[in-house]
């Protein structure tokens, strides 16, 4: 029998932090100290932590399966690239644009796509993001079409932090932006919109029979993720000072939805395990077999899959779980 | 005259070339308790369809407390007072009793658009969720996932959850279905215990139920209504005996 006062008590705390919640960040500030010769691969992760993420509020909160988020990734690489290449170098108003412009993409594209479900919605996800592809490919002035955007010149970060050979200041700078996104992530997966989210994920009929704008709520976290990509994007093009068409790439698409499947989904820090495995793998089972690598990632997946349907965060929960049992 | 909660004028859906609601007249008093009966696919949950609009009629019209609703979509009507439960449970099952009752009431209250402050730290939805739960004598399980609760139980969530939306219609789909006739007693003791001014209509085969419970019964067959009037009329009605209450006797 559990006391009135401690009824809800699941809910009530919820949204607490909890200590293991600090050790992907102190990780990746020790990472920082540790393997001062990997802060250029290591900022890459953080982007696709960050790319990973923005897809978990769309897939692991909504439902909404998408096999073109790199549409939104590649207007943010490109706002902030072209921006930059025009000769407006300053950082952080380059996010900015890249987030305003990506979410405006998602609010449209999803307002137009977010009415079908299942493989519709699957094909058109596909279609918009080929369907930029074409275009960047195509308006070669602005882009550079094949050969990709050069001439990217970056400022120094608030007039002070230069952008350095080693990738010191570009390590910090997504590290930080990370944070602050994460932040805001965290706390629309908490607030009664994020729990809404989940209803829709859960019994879609439901949700319309209580009353829930069940659109509106689709289009809204799907323009904010889309603008959360943008953002990593963004990073990509501010600290390599490039962009390519593979930042719009079917295979971006999927690389990113296979880290979110490897992480696990619908808890947030599902990103900051599958990002990073999924390079180290890649980069492992390149060196191993520049031919034949696909075929260790596709057989990790397929364990991944069987095996830890809720991902290695979903491992570790039930491990943890396991050992607080045993150890009662 | 009492006023009419809930009204439909004429109300018709064709699927391709069936009919599966021929102008429907139907008109509901607030604080009714009224039954809506008839055989099976004579149109009844077709019917709950319309009037929440999770279905658009072909022809005819729906009214709320006297307004036109005809035209608005489903979560409007929700917010004009109507709700509903299901035949076959839709609830969120990974999520718990509590927090499928929070669902309505964020809905309901405007809080579900908020984007801060964690729904953990809303006092005003949560202690409204438990207030319901204790009604229904759910509160013990407020914190279970709905997957881990019995059939029975899950039923009780569902008009928990209409509950939540403060309804002045309620439209209650086959409330005991699938529940051993042993725990129904307590679904429609609930049911008999709600707010006298919520406007009831219960779709159900158990007639024991629907004499029990109604003070009016409609009896709908292929799409149309084929009569109304109090529990003892449509007991000696020959036309019913003969369609419905008969057949259901010669079969057993």
């Amino acid at each position: 029998m559990i006391g009135i006062a401690e009824r809800g008590a699941f809910l009530r705390h919820r949204h607490r932090l909890s200590w293991a919640e600090s050790v992907p960040w102190i990780a990746a500030v020790a990472a920082f100290f540790l393997f001062p010769s990997y802060e250029t691969l290591g900022a890459q992760v953080l982007i696709m932590v960050l790319f990973a993420l923005s897809l978990d509020l769309i897939l692991g909160y909504a439902g909404i399966i998408s096999l073109g988020h790199a549409a939104f990734f590649g207007i943010g690489a490109y706002t902030a690239g072209i921006l930059s290449a025009q000769g407006w170098g300053e950082p952080i108003s380059g996010l900015v644009l890249a987030a305003i412009v990506a979410g405006i993409a998602g609010f449209i594209s999803g307002w137009a796509i977010l009415r079908t479900t299942g493989l519709t919605l699957l094909m058109l996800t596909l279609c918009f993001a080929e369907l930029l592809r074409e275009i960047a490919n195509e308006q070669e002035h602005y882009t550079g079409g094949d050969d990709g955007l050069r001439g990217i010149r970056m400022d120094p970060i608030f007039g002070v932090f230069e952008f350095d050979l080693f990738g010191e200041t570009a390590y910090l700078y997504c590290l930080a932006v990370l944070f602050i996104m994460f932040v805001v992530a965290r706390a629309i997966v908490h607030s009664p919109f994020g729990q809404s989210l989940t209803g829709i994920r859960e019994n879609i009929r439901r949700m319309h029979a209580v009353g829930a704008p069940v659109h509106l709520k689709l289009v809204t976290i799907y323009a904010i993720s889309a603008a959360m990509a943008g953002v990593a994007g963004a990073l990509l093009a501010q600290t390599t000072e490039y962009v390519g068409l593979t930042v719009l790439s079917f295979i971006r698409s999927g690389d990113v939805l296979i880290v979110i499947i490897l992480g696990g989904f619908g808890r947030l820090y599902g990103a900051f395990i599958g990002a990073p495995l999924y390079m180290v793998l890649q980069d492992q089972l390149a060196k191993q077999s520049p031919e034949y690598w696909l075929f260790g990632i596709g057989l990790v997946l397929v364990v991944v899959v069987m095996f830890a349907p809720r991902g290695v965060l979903g491992l570790l929960e039930d491990l943890g779980a396991r050992f607080r049992r045993d150890s009662r | 005259m009492t006023a009419l909660a809930l009204e439909t004028r004429a109300l018709s859906k064709n699927f391709g070339a069936l009919p599966v609601a021929q102008a429907i007249d139907f008109r509901l008093a607030s604080g009714a308790r009224h039954a809506l009966i008839g055989p099976n696919g004579a149109g009844k949950t077709t019917f709950i369809n319309l009037i929440t609009g999770a279905l658009k009629p072909s022809s005819g019209s729906v009214h709320l407390a006297g307004a036109d609703v005809t035209a608005l979509s489903q979560a409007a009507r929700v917010k004009r007072g109507i709700a509903r439960t299901f035949q076959i449970n839709q609830l969120y099952r990974g999520l718990s009793v509590l927090e499928n009752v929070c669902m309505a009431i964020a809905e309901r209250t405007g809080a579900a658009r908020a984007m801060f402050r964690p729904i953990g730290r809303r006092g005003e939805v949560i202690d409204e969720a438990l207030a319901i739960l204790e009604l229904l004598s759910l509160g013990d399980d407020a914190d279970r996932l709905i997957r881990e609760l019995p059939y029975g139980r899950q039923r009780l969530v569902e008009i928990a959850i209409a509950l939540g939306l403060k309804p002045r219609v309620l439209l209650l789909d086959e409330p005991a279905a699938g529940v051993p006739t042993a725990e129904s007693h307590v679904l429609l003791d609930v049911i008999e215990s709600l707010p006298a001014e919520i406007a009831m209509l219960i779709i159900e085969h158990d007639m024991d139920v629907v004499f029990r419970f109604a003070r009016e019964i409609t009896v709908l067959v292929a799409g149309e209504v084929l009569v109304v009037g109090t529990p003892s009329e449509i007991a000696a009605n020959e036309r019913v005996r003969e369609v419905y209450l008969g057949k259901k006797t010669r079969h057993g």
